[in-house]
Protein backbone atom coordinates (compact mmCIF):
# COMPACT_ATOMS: atom_id res chain seq x y z
CA UNK A 1 0.00 0.00 0.00
CA UNK A 2 1.84 3.48 -1.06
CA UNK A 3 -0.03 6.72 -0.36
CA UNK A 4 -0.77 8.69 -3.46
CA UNK A 5 -0.92 12.52 -2.73
CA UNK A 6 -3.91 13.93 -4.23
CA UNK A 7 -4.02 15.86 -7.92
CA UNK A 8 -3.22 19.10 -6.09
CA UNK A 9 -0.50 18.06 -4.01
CA UNK A 10 1.75 16.10 -7.04
CA UNK A 11 0.78 19.40 -9.24
CA UNK A 12 3.09 21.10 -6.90
CA UNK A 13 6.63 20.60 -7.26
CA UNK A 14 9.63 20.54 -4.56
CA UNK A 15 11.10 24.24 -4.18
CA UNK A 16 13.56 25.79 -6.32
CA UNK A 17 15.76 26.03 -3.47
CA UNK A 18 15.73 22.64 -2.18
CA UNK A 19 18.62 21.63 -4.17
CA UNK A 20 20.61 23.89 -3.28
CA UNK A 21 20.26 23.33 0.09
CA UNK A 22 22.30 19.94 -0.29
CA UNK A 23 25.38 21.93 -1.55
CA UNK A 24 25.40 24.45 0.83
CA UNK A 25 25.54 21.29 3.22
CA UNK A 26 28.69 20.07 1.15
CA UNK A 27 31.13 22.93 3.05
CA UNK A 28 31.26 24.41 6.63
CA UNK A 29 32.60 28.14 5.46
CA UNK A 30 29.16 29.05 3.43
CA UNK A 31 28.22 32.68 4.41
CA UNK A 32 24.53 33.33 4.20
CA UNK A 33 22.78 35.88 2.62
CA UNK A 34 19.89 33.41 1.29
CA UNK A 35 18.09 34.00 4.48
CA UNK A 36 14.46 35.69 5.27
CA UNK A 37 14.46 35.99 8.87
CA UNK A 38 16.03 38.01 10.99
CA UNK A 39 19.95 37.66 12.72
CA UNK A 40 18.29 39.88 15.80
CA UNK A 41 16.89 37.78 18.97
CA UNK A 42 13.42 38.45 19.49
CA UNK A 43 13.31 41.40 22.19
CA UNK A 44 13.83 40.43 25.51
CA UNK A 45 10.79 42.05 27.02
CA UNK A 46 8.43 39.91 25.10
CA UNK A 47 10.60 36.51 25.43
CA UNK A 48 9.88 37.36 29.22
CA UNK A 49 6.53 37.66 28.48
CA UNK A 50 6.25 34.37 27.01
CA UNK A 51 8.42 33.04 29.88
CA UNK A 52 6.05 34.07 32.51
CA UNK A 53 3.03 33.41 30.98
CA UNK A 54 4.21 29.86 30.70
CA UNK A 55 5.17 30.04 34.30
CA UNK A 56 1.54 31.39 34.83
CA UNK A 57 0.46 28.10 33.02
CA UNK A 58 -1.20 30.09 30.53
CA UNK A 59 -0.82 27.18 28.21
CA UNK A 60 -4.78 26.62 27.11
CA UNK A 61 -6.10 27.48 24.25
CA UNK A 62 -7.47 31.00 23.44
CA UNK A 63 -10.81 32.31 21.71
CA UNK A 64 -10.10 31.25 18.39
CA UNK A 65 -9.81 34.24 16.76
CA UNK A 66 -7.28 34.91 19.62
CA UNK A 67 -6.55 36.78 23.05
CA UNK A 68 -9.07 39.69 22.70
CA UNK A 69 -6.13 42.01 24.55
CA UNK A 70 -3.89 41.66 21.74
CA UNK A 71 -6.15 41.90 19.11
CA UNK A 72 -6.99 45.09 20.89
CA UNK A 73 -3.32 45.84 20.75
CA UNK A 74 -3.09 45.22 17.19
CA UNK A 75 -6.49 47.34 16.18
CA UNK A 76 -4.68 50.31 17.79
CA UNK A 77 -1.10 49.23 16.82
CA UNK A 78 -2.28 49.53 12.87
CA UNK A 79 -3.94 52.49 13.63
CA UNK A 80 -1.53 54.46 14.95
CA UNK A 81 1.21 52.85 12.50
CA UNK A 82 -1.00 52.06 8.99
CA UNK A 83 -4.07 54.55 9.09
CA UNK A 84 -5.80 51.15 9.08
CA UNK A 85 -9.05 51.12 11.20
CA UNK A 86 -9.94 47.64 12.06
CA UNK A 87 -12.64 46.42 15.19
CA UNK A 88 -10.41 43.98 17.40
CA UNK A 89 -14.41 42.24 17.50
CA UNK A 90 -14.64 40.36 14.48
CA UNK A 91 -12.07 42.23 11.99
CA UNK A 92 -9.23 40.58 13.39
CA UNK A 93 -7.61 37.15 13.17
CA UNK A 94 -4.85 36.33 14.77
CA UNK A 95 -3.29 33.30 13.21
CA UNK A 96 -0.04 30.93 13.39
CA UNK A 97 2.48 32.89 11.75
CA UNK A 98 1.51 35.30 8.38
CA UNK A 99 1.86 32.20 6.54
CA UNK A 100 -1.56 30.66 8.18
CA UNK A 101 -3.38 33.33 7.11
CA UNK A 102 -2.03 33.77 3.73
CA UNK A 103 -3.06 29.92 3.58
CA UNK A 104 -6.74 30.81 5.20
CA UNK A 105 -6.88 33.80 2.48
CA UNK A 106 -6.69 31.61 -0.15
CA UNK A 107 -9.17 28.73 0.89
CA UNK A 108 -11.53 30.98 2.18
CA UNK A 109 -11.82 32.94 -1.25
CA UNK A 110 -10.15 30.87 -4.54
CA UNK A 111 -12.70 27.95 -5.64
CA UNK A 112 -11.20 25.55 -8.05
CA UNK A 113 -10.32 27.10 -11.57
CA UNK A 114 -10.15 30.57 -10.14
CA UNK A 115 -7.69 32.28 -11.50
CA UNK A 116 -4.90 34.19 -8.65
CA UNK A 117 -3.32 37.23 -10.06
CA UNK A 118 -0.14 37.63 -8.23
CA UNK A 119 2.29 40.33 -9.05
CA UNK A 120 5.73 38.73 -9.77
CA UNK A 121 8.99 38.26 -8.78
CA UNK A 122 6.35 37.13 -5.55
CA UNK A 123 7.02 35.24 -2.41
CA UNK A 124 7.77 31.58 -3.02
CA UNK A 125 4.82 30.22 -1.41
CA UNK A 126 1.77 32.10 -3.07
CA UNK A 127 1.58 29.60 -5.75
CA UNK A 128 1.86 26.52 -3.83
CA UNK A 129 -0.74 28.14 -1.70
CA UNK A 130 -3.12 29.10 -4.56
CA UNK A 131 -2.81 25.65 -5.92
CA UNK A 132 -3.77 23.63 -3.00
CA UNK A 133 -6.56 25.61 -2.88
CA UNK A 134 -7.51 24.67 -6.27
CA UNK A 135 -6.64 27.64 -7.78
CA UNK A 136 -4.22 28.63 -10.36
CA UNK A 137 -1.75 31.72 -10.67
CA UNK A 138 -1.68 34.34 -13.11
CA UNK A 139 1.13 35.67 -12.70
CA UNK A 140 1.87 39.73 -13.16
CA UNK A 141 5.02 40.62 -13.90
CA UNK A 142 6.63 43.75 -12.47
CA UNK A 143 9.89 45.12 -13.92
CA UNK A 144 12.74 46.88 -12.81
CA UNK A 145 12.76 49.68 -15.16
CA UNK A 146 9.62 50.67 -13.06
CA UNK A 147 11.21 49.39 -9.76
CA UNK A 148 9.48 46.04 -9.31
CA UNK A 149 6.30 48.33 -8.86
CA UNK A 150 2.71 47.14 -10.02
CA UNK A 151 1.18 48.86 -12.83
CA UNK A 152 -2.03 48.62 -14.13
CA UNK A 153 -0.60 48.22 -17.24
CA UNK A 154 0.80 44.98 -16.41
CA UNK A 155 -2.40 44.03 -14.60
CA UNK A 156 -4.28 44.74 -17.95
CA UNK A 157 -1.39 42.82 -20.31
CA UNK A 158 -1.89 39.87 -18.20
CA UNK A 159 -5.25 39.82 -18.21
CA UNK A 160 -5.79 40.01 -14.11
CA UNK A 161 -9.38 41.63 -15.08
CA UNK A 162 -10.73 38.50 -14.77
CA UNK A 163 -8.98 37.29 -12.14
CA UNK A 164 -11.15 36.70 -8.55
CA UNK A 165 -8.13 37.76 -6.45
CA UNK A 166 -4.93 40.01 -6.57
CA UNK A 167 -2.26 39.23 -4.12
CA UNK A 168 0.27 42.23 -3.57
CA UNK A 169 3.38 42.03 -1.04
CA UNK A 170 4.72 45.27 -0.70
CA UNK A 171 7.86 45.81 0.68
CA UNK A 172 8.67 42.96 -1.79
CA UNK A 173 9.98 40.04 -1.39
CA UNK A 174 12.39 39.01 -2.90
CA UNK A 175 12.71 42.66 -4.65
CA UNK A 176 12.99 44.78 -1.74
CA UNK A 177 10.56 46.83 -3.92
CA UNK A 178 8.14 49.43 -1.77
CA UNK A 179 4.65 51.02 -3.58
CA UNK A 180 3.82 54.50 -2.72
CA UNK A 181 0.24 55.55 -2.19
CA UNK A 182 0.33 57.15 -5.09
CA UNK A 183 1.25 53.62 -7.04
CA UNK A 184 -1.56 52.52 -4.65
CA UNK A 185 -4.09 54.71 -6.47
CA UNK A 186 -4.02 53.65 -9.93
CA UNK A 187 -4.10 49.40 -8.47
CA UNK A 188 -6.81 50.07 -6.14
CA UNK A 189 -8.82 51.71 -9.36
CA UNK A 190 -8.40 48.57 -11.34
CA UNK A 191 -9.63 46.55 -8.21
CA UNK A 192 -12.91 48.40 -7.90
CA UNK A 193 -13.36 48.64 -11.74
CA UNK A 194 -13.02 45.07 -12.24
CA UNK A 195 -14.61 43.91 -8.88
CA UNK A 196 -11.27 42.01 -7.45
CA UNK A 197 -10.54 41.02 -4.09
CA UNK A 198 -7.30 41.86 -2.96
CA UNK A 199 -4.99 40.41 -0.41
CA UNK A 200 -2.03 42.49 0.71
CA UNK A 201 0.88 40.78 2.42
CA UNK A 202 2.39 43.38 4.93
CA UNK A 203 4.12 41.52 6.50
CA UNK A 204 7.75 43.77 5.55
CA UNK A 205 5.69 46.84 6.45
CA UNK A 206 7.63 48.24 9.46
CA UNK A 207 10.91 47.59 6.76
CA UNK A 208 10.39 50.83 5.00
CA UNK A 209 13.07 52.90 4.91
CA UNK A 210 12.69 55.81 3.17
CA UNK A 211 9.36 57.15 3.62
CA UNK A 212 6.09 55.42 5.42
CA UNK A 213 4.95 52.00 4.73
CA UNK A 214 1.44 53.09 2.29
CA UNK A 215 -1.48 50.01 2.71
CA UNK A 216 -3.64 49.98 -0.39
CA UNK A 217 -6.55 48.97 2.62
CA UNK A 218 -6.35 52.50 3.65
CA UNK A 219 -7.43 53.62 0.05
CA UNK A 220 -10.43 54.74 -0.39
CA UNK A 221 -13.40 52.21 -1.08
CA UNK A 222 -10.52 49.39 0.04
CA UNK A 223 -10.95 48.59 3.10
CA UNK A 224 -14.14 46.39 2.26
CA UNK A 225 -12.64 44.12 -0.35
CA UNK A 226 -9.03 43.93 1.16
CA UNK A 227 -7.42 41.08 3.59
CA UNK A 228 -4.53 42.90 4.69
CA UNK A 229 -1.63 39.89 6.56
CA UNK A 230 0.66 40.59 9.00
CA UNK A 231 2.37 39.81 11.47
CA UNK A 232 5.60 39.18 14.08
CA UNK A 233 8.03 37.67 12.31
CA UNK A 234 10.04 39.93 10.20
CA UNK A 235 9.42 43.72 12.76
CA UNK A 236 10.21 41.78 15.93
CA UNK A 237 12.03 39.10 14.73
CA UNK A 238 9.76 36.30 15.87
CA UNK A 239 9.81 33.99 13.17
CA UNK A 240 9.96 30.92 15.37
CA UNK A 241 7.20 31.90 17.52
CA UNK A 242 4.87 31.97 14.57
CA UNK A 243 2.53 34.75 15.01
CA UNK A 244 0.65 36.86 12.39
CA UNK A 245 -2.80 38.18 11.87
CA UNK A 246 -5.36 38.91 9.01
CA UNK A 247 -7.53 42.17 8.88
CA UNK A 248 -10.66 42.72 6.93
CA UNK A 249 -13.96 43.21 6.63
CA UNK A 250 -16.00 41.27 9.37
CA UNK A 251 -17.21 38.78 6.55
CA UNK A 252 -14.41 37.75 5.29
CA UNK A 253 -12.69 37.05 8.50
CA UNK A 254 -15.62 34.91 9.74
CA UNK A 255 -14.65 33.05 6.82
CA UNK A 256 -11.28 32.70 7.51
CA UNK A 257 -11.67 31.76 10.99
CA UNK A 258 -14.23 28.89 10.18
CA UNK A 259 -11.07 27.05 8.52
CA UNK A 260 -9.28 28.55 11.57
CA UNK A 261 -11.39 27.21 14.53
CA UNK A 262 -11.58 23.72 12.55
CA UNK A 263 -7.65 23.83 11.74
CA UNK A 264 -5.37 25.11 13.90
CA UNK A 265 -8.52 26.36 16.64
CA UNK A 266 -6.46 29.05 17.96
CA UNK A 267 -2.53 30.40 17.82
CA UNK A 268 0.32 29.26 20.33
CA UNK A 269 -0.73 30.61 23.55
CA UNK A 270 2.80 31.79 24.38
CA UNK A 271 3.53 33.36 20.85
CA UNK A 272 0.18 35.50 21.45
CA UNK A 273 1.85 36.69 25.15
CA UNK A 274 5.10 37.46 23.62
CA UNK A 275 3.03 39.87 20.66
CA UNK A 276 1.01 41.25 22.57
CA UNK A 277 4.55 42.74 24.63
CA UNK A 278 6.18 43.17 21.68
CA UNK A 279 3.39 45.85 20.90
CA UNK A 280 3.22 47.13 24.12
CA UNK A 281 6.63 48.22 24.98
CA UNK A 282 9.08 47.00 21.79
CA UNK A 283 9.24 49.58 19.83
CA UNK A 284 12.19 50.74 20.83
CA UNK A 285 13.59 47.36 19.69
CA UNK A 286 11.79 47.90 16.18
CA UNK A 287 13.46 51.06 15.45
CA UNK A 288 16.72 50.06 16.77
CA UNK A 289 16.76 46.81 14.24
CA UNK A 290 15.24 48.74 11.19
CA UNK A 291 18.23 51.11 12.29
CA UNK A 292 20.97 47.87 11.83
CA UNK A 293 18.98 47.17 8.42
CA UNK A 294 18.80 50.41 6.61
CA UNK A 295 22.63 50.89 7.56
CA UNK A 296 22.97 47.32 5.93
CA UNK A 297 21.11 48.13 2.86
CA UNK A 298 22.91 51.12 2.37
CA UNK A 299 26.41 49.01 2.74
CA UNK A 300 25.32 45.91 0.62
CA UNK A 301 24.22 48.37 -2.57
CA UNK A 302 27.08 50.40 -2.01
CA UNK A 303 29.39 47.06 -2.69
CA UNK A 304 27.14 46.08 -5.47
CA UNK A 305 27.64 49.49 -7.47
CA UNK A 306 31.58 49.08 -6.77
CA UNK A 307 31.26 45.24 -7.94
CA UNK A 308 29.61 46.11 -11.09
CA UNK A 309 26.39 44.59 -10.43
CA UNK A 310 23.85 46.86 -11.42
CA UNK A 311 21.25 46.55 -8.44
CA UNK A 312 18.21 49.00 -8.06
CA UNK A 313 17.69 50.57 -4.78
CA UNK A 314 15.76 48.94 -2.93
CA UNK A 315 13.60 50.60 -0.17
CA UNK A 316 12.03 47.84 2.05
CA UNK A 317 12.23 44.39 3.59
CA UNK A 318 15.66 43.23 3.96
CA UNK A 319 16.43 42.41 0.93
CA UNK A 320 18.84 43.44 -2.67
CA UNK A 321 17.52 42.15 -6.00
CA UNK A 322 21.41 42.61 -7.75
CA UNK A 323 21.67 41.42 -11.51
CA UNK A 324 23.57 38.69 -12.40
CA UNK A 325 26.55 39.84 -15.24
CA UNK A 326 25.89 39.00 -19.04
CA UNK A 327 26.23 34.93 -20.08
CA UNK A 328 25.05 33.90 -16.42
CA UNK A 329 21.16 32.57 -15.49
CA UNK A 330 20.77 33.34 -11.92
CA UNK A 331 20.78 29.58 -10.96
CA UNK A 332 24.30 29.19 -12.81
CA UNK A 333 25.44 31.86 -10.93
CA UNK A 334 23.88 31.27 -7.55
CA UNK A 335 25.02 27.71 -8.10
CA UNK A 336 28.83 28.59 -9.08
CA UNK A 337 28.84 31.17 -6.65
CA UNK A 338 28.16 29.19 -3.68
CA UNK A 339 30.28 26.43 -5.06
CA UNK A 340 33.61 28.21 -5.61
CA UNK A 341 33.38 31.40 -2.73
CA UNK A 342 30.52 29.26 -0.13
CA UNK A 343 28.08 32.43 -0.70
CA UNK A 344 24.60 31.38 -0.54
CA UNK A 345 22.22 33.49 -2.69
CA UNK A 346 18.92 32.89 -3.99
CA UNK A 347 18.65 32.51 -7.92
CA UNK A 348 15.66 34.90 -8.28
CA UNK A 349 14.05 32.66 -10.93
CA UNK A 350 12.80 30.99 -8.07
CA UNK A 351 10.73 33.91 -7.71
CA UNK A 352 8.74 33.48 -10.87
CA UNK A 353 8.07 35.88 -13.74
CA UNK A 354 10.59 38.85 -13.77
CA UNK A 355 12.98 37.14 -11.07
CA UNK A 356 15.41 35.54 -13.87
CA UNK A 357 18.72 37.19 -14.32
CA UNK A 358 18.62 38.31 -10.64
CA UNK A 359 19.35 37.66 -6.89
CA UNK A 360 17.86 37.63 -4.05
CA UNK A 361 20.40 38.95 -1.82
CA UNK A 362 19.02 39.19 1.97
CA UNK A 363 21.11 41.58 4.37
CA UNK A 364 19.90 40.07 7.52
CA UNK A 365 23.12 39.03 8.53
CA UNK A 366 25.70 40.64 10.68
CA UNK A 367 27.96 43.17 9.25
CA UNK A 368 31.28 41.35 9.26
CA UNK A 369 29.56 38.51 7.20
CA UNK A 370 28.23 40.58 4.88
CA UNK A 371 31.16 42.46 4.18
CA UNK A 372 33.20 39.33 3.53
CA UNK A 373 30.05 37.61 1.78
CA UNK A 374 30.83 40.82 -0.58
CA UNK A 375 34.03 40.58 -0.92
CA UNK A 376 33.96 36.77 -2.35
CA UNK A 377 31.34 38.01 -4.58
CA UNK A 378 33.91 40.60 -5.87
CA UNK A 379 36.55 37.87 -6.50
CA UNK A 380 34.00 35.57 -7.94
CA UNK A 381 32.54 38.35 -10.29
CA UNK A 382 36.75 39.04 -11.19
CA UNK A 383 37.55 35.44 -11.81
CA UNK A 384 34.90 34.87 -14.15
CA UNK A 385 35.21 38.39 -15.92
CA UNK B 1 23.49 64.26 12.86
CA UNK B 2 26.33 61.89 11.24
CA UNK B 3 28.42 63.12 13.98
CA UNK B 4 26.65 60.98 16.32
CA UNK B 5 25.92 58.13 13.56
CA UNK B 6 30.20 57.89 12.61
CA UNK B 7 30.67 57.92 16.54
CA UNK B 8 28.00 55.13 17.27
CA UNK B 9 29.60 53.10 14.22
CA UNK B 10 32.93 53.61 15.23
CA UNK B 11 32.14 52.12 18.70
CA UNK B 12 30.43 49.02 17.36
CA UNK B 13 34.40 48.50 15.56
CA UNK B 14 36.59 51.29 15.72
CA UNK B 15 38.41 49.10 12.81
CA UNK B 16 35.48 49.81 10.42
CA UNK B 17 37.82 51.61 6.93
CA UNK B 18 36.37 54.82 6.09
CA UNK B 19 34.88 53.57 2.88
CA UNK B 20 33.07 51.09 5.07
CA UNK B 21 31.63 54.02 6.95
CA UNK B 22 30.82 55.81 3.66
CA UNK B 23 28.89 52.93 2.65
CA UNK B 24 27.22 52.49 5.85
CA UNK B 25 26.28 56.20 6.33
CA UNK B 26 26.10 57.40 3.03
CA UNK B 27 28.15 60.10 3.27
CA UNK B 28 30.85 60.53 0.93
CA UNK B 29 34.34 59.43 2.42
CA UNK B 30 35.60 62.46 2.50
CA UNK B 31 33.14 63.66 4.86
CA UNK B 32 33.76 60.60 6.60
CA UNK B 33 37.00 61.57 7.43
CA UNK B 34 36.79 65.39 8.16
CA UNK B 35 33.92 63.99 11.01
CA UNK B 36 36.69 61.49 12.41
CA UNK B 37 39.09 64.53 12.29
CA UNK B 38 36.72 66.92 13.59
CA UNK B 39 35.54 64.35 16.54
CA UNK B 40 39.62 63.78 17.32
CA UNK B 41 40.73 67.42 17.55
CA UNK B 42 37.91 68.05 19.27
CA UNK B 43 38.43 65.17 22.13
CA UNK B 44 35.22 63.33 22.02
CA UNK B 45 37.50 60.52 20.60
CA UNK B 46 39.93 60.20 22.89
CA UNK B 47 41.92 57.04 21.54
CA UNK B 48 41.10 53.99 19.69
CA UNK B 49 41.91 50.20 21.58
CA UNK B 50 41.19 46.61 21.29
CA UNK B 51 38.74 44.74 23.24
CA UNK B 52 40.28 41.87 25.22
CA UNK B 53 38.99 39.17 26.16
CA UNK B 54 41.87 38.15 28.41
CA UNK B 55 40.43 34.88 29.81
CA UNK B 56 41.47 33.60 26.63
CA UNK B 57 44.99 34.52 26.77
CA UNK B 58 47.52 32.03 28.13
CA UNK B 59 48.95 34.79 30.46
CA UNK B 60 47.65 35.50 33.85
CA UNK B 61 46.00 39.40 34.19
CA UNK B 62 44.58 40.23 37.03
CA UNK B 63 41.54 42.85 37.61
CA UNK B 64 39.80 44.60 40.29
CA UNK B 65 37.18 47.19 41.04
CA UNK B 66 37.74 49.39 43.55
CA UNK B 67 35.55 51.52 45.37
CA UNK B 68 37.34 54.19 47.37
CA UNK B 69 36.00 56.70 49.74
CA UNK B 70 37.61 60.21 50.66
CA UNK B 71 37.64 62.71 53.23
CA UNK B 72 37.62 66.29 51.38
CA UNK B 73 39.60 69.00 53.16
CA UNK B 74 39.19 73.10 52.08
CA UNK B 75 42.99 72.33 49.66
CA UNK B 76 41.89 69.15 47.99
CA UNK B 77 38.88 68.50 45.40
CA UNK B 78 38.21 65.45 44.63
CA UNK B 79 40.01 66.66 40.92
CA UNK B 80 42.78 66.78 42.72
CA UNK B 81 42.44 62.86 43.99
CA UNK B 82 41.79 61.76 40.89
CA UNK B 83 44.48 63.51 39.07
CA UNK B 84 46.98 62.10 41.57
CA UNK B 85 45.11 58.56 40.80
CA UNK B 86 44.90 58.57 37.29
CA UNK B 87 48.71 58.41 37.17
CA UNK B 88 49.10 55.20 38.01
CA UNK B 89 49.75 53.10 34.85
CA UNK B 90 47.61 50.25 36.93
CA UNK B 91 44.76 52.22 36.84
CA UNK B 92 42.62 51.51 33.79
CA UNK B 93 39.74 53.50 34.93
CA UNK B 94 38.64 56.13 37.37
CA UNK B 95 35.09 57.59 38.05
CA UNK B 96 33.57 59.49 40.61
CA UNK B 97 29.87 58.18 41.37
CA UNK B 98 27.45 58.74 43.58
CA UNK B 99 26.10 56.37 46.13
CA UNK B 100 27.81 54.63 49.06
CA UNK B 101 31.17 55.20 47.76
CA UNK B 102 33.12 57.90 46.17
CA UNK B 103 35.55 56.70 43.25
CA UNK B 104 35.01 53.68 41.07
CA UNK B 105 38.53 52.85 40.30
CA UNK B 106 39.29 49.54 38.14
CA UNK B 107 43.00 48.42 38.26
CA UNK B 108 45.36 45.96 36.00
CA UNK B 109 48.34 43.77 37.17
CA UNK B 110 49.80 40.60 35.93
CA UNK B 111 49.50 39.18 39.42
CA UNK B 112 47.28 39.11 42.50
CA UNK B 113 50.19 39.63 44.46
CA UNK B 114 51.15 43.09 42.36
CA UNK B 115 47.17 44.45 42.66
CA UNK B 116 47.17 43.91 45.99
CA UNK B 117 50.36 45.81 46.59
CA UNK B 118 49.41 48.34 44.66
CA UNK B 119 46.46 49.16 46.53
CA UNK B 120 47.87 48.84 49.75
CA UNK B 121 51.43 50.61 49.27
CA UNK B 122 49.94 53.34 46.48
CA UNK B 123 46.55 53.92 46.79
CA UNK B 124 45.65 53.44 50.54
CA UNK B 125 47.84 55.95 52.05
CA UNK B 126 46.84 58.65 50.06
CA UNK B 127 46.02 60.80 52.87
CA UNK B 128 42.42 61.70 52.06
CA UNK B 129 41.77 58.14 51.08
CA UNK B 130 39.74 56.47 54.38
CA UNK B 131 38.50 52.99 52.80
CA UNK B 132 38.86 50.60 49.83
CA UNK B 133 37.04 47.67 48.69
CA UNK B 134 38.70 45.87 46.62
CA UNK B 135 36.97 43.35 44.16
CA UNK B 136 38.57 41.21 41.70
CA UNK B 137 37.18 40.40 38.59
CA UNK B 138 36.49 36.57 38.51
CA UNK B 139 35.21 36.39 34.95
CA UNK B 140 34.40 39.28 32.75
CA UNK B 141 30.99 39.05 30.17
CA UNK B 142 31.29 41.94 27.99
CA UNK B 143 32.90 44.71 28.01
CA UNK B 144 32.20 48.10 26.21
CA UNK B 145 29.22 46.32 24.98
CA UNK B 146 30.60 43.40 23.01
CA UNK B 147 29.71 39.87 24.63
CA UNK B 148 32.85 37.81 25.43
CA UNK B 149 33.38 34.28 25.12
CA UNK B 150 31.74 32.22 22.34
CA UNK B 151 30.06 33.93 19.74
CA UNK B 152 26.97 31.96 19.27
CA UNK B 153 26.49 30.23 16.03
CA UNK B 154 23.94 30.74 13.25
CA UNK B 155 21.87 28.18 13.46
CA UNK B 156 19.09 29.57 10.78
CA UNK B 157 18.23 27.38 7.88
CA UNK B 158 21.24 28.18 4.90
CA UNK B 159 18.28 29.43 2.79
CA UNK B 160 14.97 30.44 3.46
CA UNK B 161 11.62 31.59 1.62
Amino acid sequence: MTFEPARRVRAVGPSGIRRFFEIAEERDDVISLGVGEPDFSTPWAARDAAIHSLERGRTSYTANRGMRQLREAISRYVADRFALEYGPGEQILVTAGASEAVDLAFRAFVDPGDTVAVAQPAYISYEPGVRFAGGEVLPVPTREAEEFRLTVAALEGAGAADAELLVLCYPNNPTGAVMERSDLEPIAEFAREHDLLVLADEIYAELTYEGEHASIAALEGMADRTIVVNGFSKSHAMTGLRLGYAMGPTDAIGAMNRIHQYTMLSAPTTAQHAALEALESCEPDVREMVDQYGRRRRFVLARFREIGMACFEAQGAFYVFPEVPDGWTSEAFAEELLREQGVAVVPGDVFGAGGEGHLRVSYATGLEDLREALARIETFISDHG
Amino acid sequence: MSQREVLELLRENARYSTADLARLTALEERKVEATIEELEASGVICGYQAVVDWDRLAEERVRAEVELNVTLDRETSYDDIAERLSRFPQVTALRLVSGDYDFDMEVEGDSMREVSQFISEKVAPVPEITQTVTHYVMTAYKENGIELGDGEDDDRLAYSP
